[in-house]
């Protein structure tokens, strides 16, 4: 055997060690771009509700964490091949991902909400605070036509596969014009250009924006929870199966809904939701 | 895969058109400064230099990104006509793509300008040609013709660079890709049926340039 096989043989062999070490090593894919769910500082340290959170529940299940950095886009991929093993990044539990992955039972919620430029003749719109559309009443029916008709010739801005462009694209509030964008940053951006007259999104993400930023962003028509918004945000994981490592999976999701229940008890999560949301979003 | 087809189809029209609008701005622009670049007055090829330079010299997804979201955050511009243009994502990409070839172009084209054997314009001169007849009518088309092989390449370049399209909004066969990738959460597949898109285009391209090389060649 020269010499060449030999180092890739050794190379190989310590990649396969490397990969079989997670025991009780796992790793949590995070966003890092959609405050105050989780984001970065200055130094490009990951920070948030939900990276704090993530450190607490492996405190919990006892397993040493590291918490990795992917764009949203390439998230449930990600998840699929390996790259990490669990899921916290604002990720909705919704029928359509479910399709994919699976999830723990949700530690948090958030209501979805339309946001303008003051001053926009968008404002003032005659709706509820919040509607439900899960199951749909006459008010909520009725705030749906208001905001189709609001919305139609408008460009609405969302971030690329989220709850808010699969809500804009259900075609109940009619066929509106959506703009995709990679990242909330980039939805923020370019809703304070004008090159989008409203944008759909996480509530608390534009209050946060609108803080930070001293930009005049407003919350325009009712919340949305429900339906097409899923039940809540909750750890996504791979599907568990009948090897080795779907096992591994398997275990590890009901290791997650042990500690979420733990966190939730000892009053962790509202703690934390009131600390980054400023209200309790825990569930 | 069935049903991504038809989808990543029209979007490689989107791609088609920003390569094509882009290539006719280009060439306009690079043509120009290829001019300006011969031109003797110092200031004047300074500055067609320094324009190629800071485009050939900087990434076309930056050149993209300060033109998109740069000027998008400067209130006195967006107070101007040219935010009725620079407001669309894409008109924005065409103007970055356009300014980023005719850079290149006008580098390829200026050095096929200086490779002209000077006995061509003697040729013309001594037949009793103007100047002005001898530059449209000699310099020109040869010039087109001795950059055809590069500028083919800068057109192959170009028809890839276009698939930065997609970070400002547009539905490209990059973007379109993606946004099939957001729902079905299969990159392999959708990424290599785009992949795929992509160097079918190439394989036209390159065989038009062959083609033009052969119809126009010298021998």
């Amino acid at each position: 055997m020269n010499i060449f096989k030999k180092i890739i043989l050794t190379v190989l062999a310590s990649l396969l060690l490397i990969g079989n070490v997670y025991a009780d090593k796992i790793t949590i894919g995070t966003e890092g771009a959609y405050p105050p769910w989780n984001s970065k500082d200055a130094s490009g340290a990951l920070i948030g509700f939900e990276v704090e959170l993530a450190k607490e529940l492996c405190a919990i299940m006892n397993h040493e964490c590291t918490i990795v950095e992917q764009d949203w886009d390439g998230m449930i991929p990600a998840l699929l091949m390996r790259k990490f093993d669990a899921i916290m990044a604002g990720m909705s539990i919704t029928a359509e991902r479910q399709k994919t992955i699976t999830f723990s039972q949700g530690y948090a919620d958030e209501v979805a909400a339309l946001a303008v430029m003051k001053g926009s003749s968008l404002e003032g719109m005659d709706t509820p605070a919040g509607i439900g559309l899960s199951s749909p009443n006459s008010d909520a029916k009725k705030a749906l036509k208001t905001i189709k008709a609001a919305l139609a010739g408008k460009t609405v801005c969302t971030q690329t596969g989220t709850i808010h462009q699969n809500f804009l694209e259900s075609g109940d509030v009619g066929k509106v014009n959506v703009r995709t964008y990679k990242t909330q940053d980039e939805v923020n951006l370019d809703l304070v250009a004008g090159r989008c007259d409203v944008a759909l999104a996480a509530a608390v993400a534009f209050t946060d924006y609108a803080e930070k930023s001293g930009k005049s962003v407003v919350l325009v028509g009712p919340t949305f929870s429900g339906g097409a918004f899923g039940n809540g945000v909750g750890v996504g994981m791979r599907q568990g199966g009948s090897d080795t490592i779907g096992k591994r999976d398997a275990k590890l999701l009901k290791d997650f809904n042990k500690a979420i229940n733990t966190a939730r008890k000892e009053g962790i999560i509202s703690k934390l939701a009131i600390k980054h949301f400023g209200f309790d979003a825990s569930m | 895969m069935a049903t991504s087809l038809p989808k990543l189809l029209s979007a490689a029209v989107v791609t088609l058109k920003l390569l094509s609008l882009s290539l006719i701005f280009g060439l306009a622009i690079g043509l120009l400064f290829a001019i300006l670049r011969l031109n003797k007055n110092p200031i004047i090829n300074k500055f067609a230099y320094g324009y190629s330079y800071i485009f050939r010299g900087t990434p076309l997804l930056v050149q993209i990104f300060i033109i998109y979201f740069g000027l998008g955050q400067i209130e006195y511009f967006r107070s101007t006509f040219l935010w009725v243009v620079f407001k669309e994502p894409y008109w924005c990409a065409i103007i970055a793509f356009a300014l980023n070839t005719g850079a290149y172009t006008s580098e390829i084209l200026r050095s096929a300008f200086q490779t002209i054997k000077p006995g061509i314009i003697e040729a013309g001169k001594s037949l009793g040609i103007s100047n002005k007849i001898i530059f449209y009518k000699i310099q020109i088309p040869v010039a087109i013709r001795q950059s055809l092989p590069a500028y083919g390449n800068e057109i192959i370049l170009m028809m890839k660079g276009t698939s930065l399209a997609s970070t400002v909004t547009i539905m490209d066969l990059t973007g379109a890709a993606k946004h099939i990738v957001s729902t079905t959460y299969k990159p392999l597949e959708v990424f290599l049926l785009a992949g795929g898109i992509y160097l079918f285009m190439t394989f036209l391209i390159h065989n038009l340039i062959k083609y033009l090389e052969k119809k126009y060649s010298f021998q």
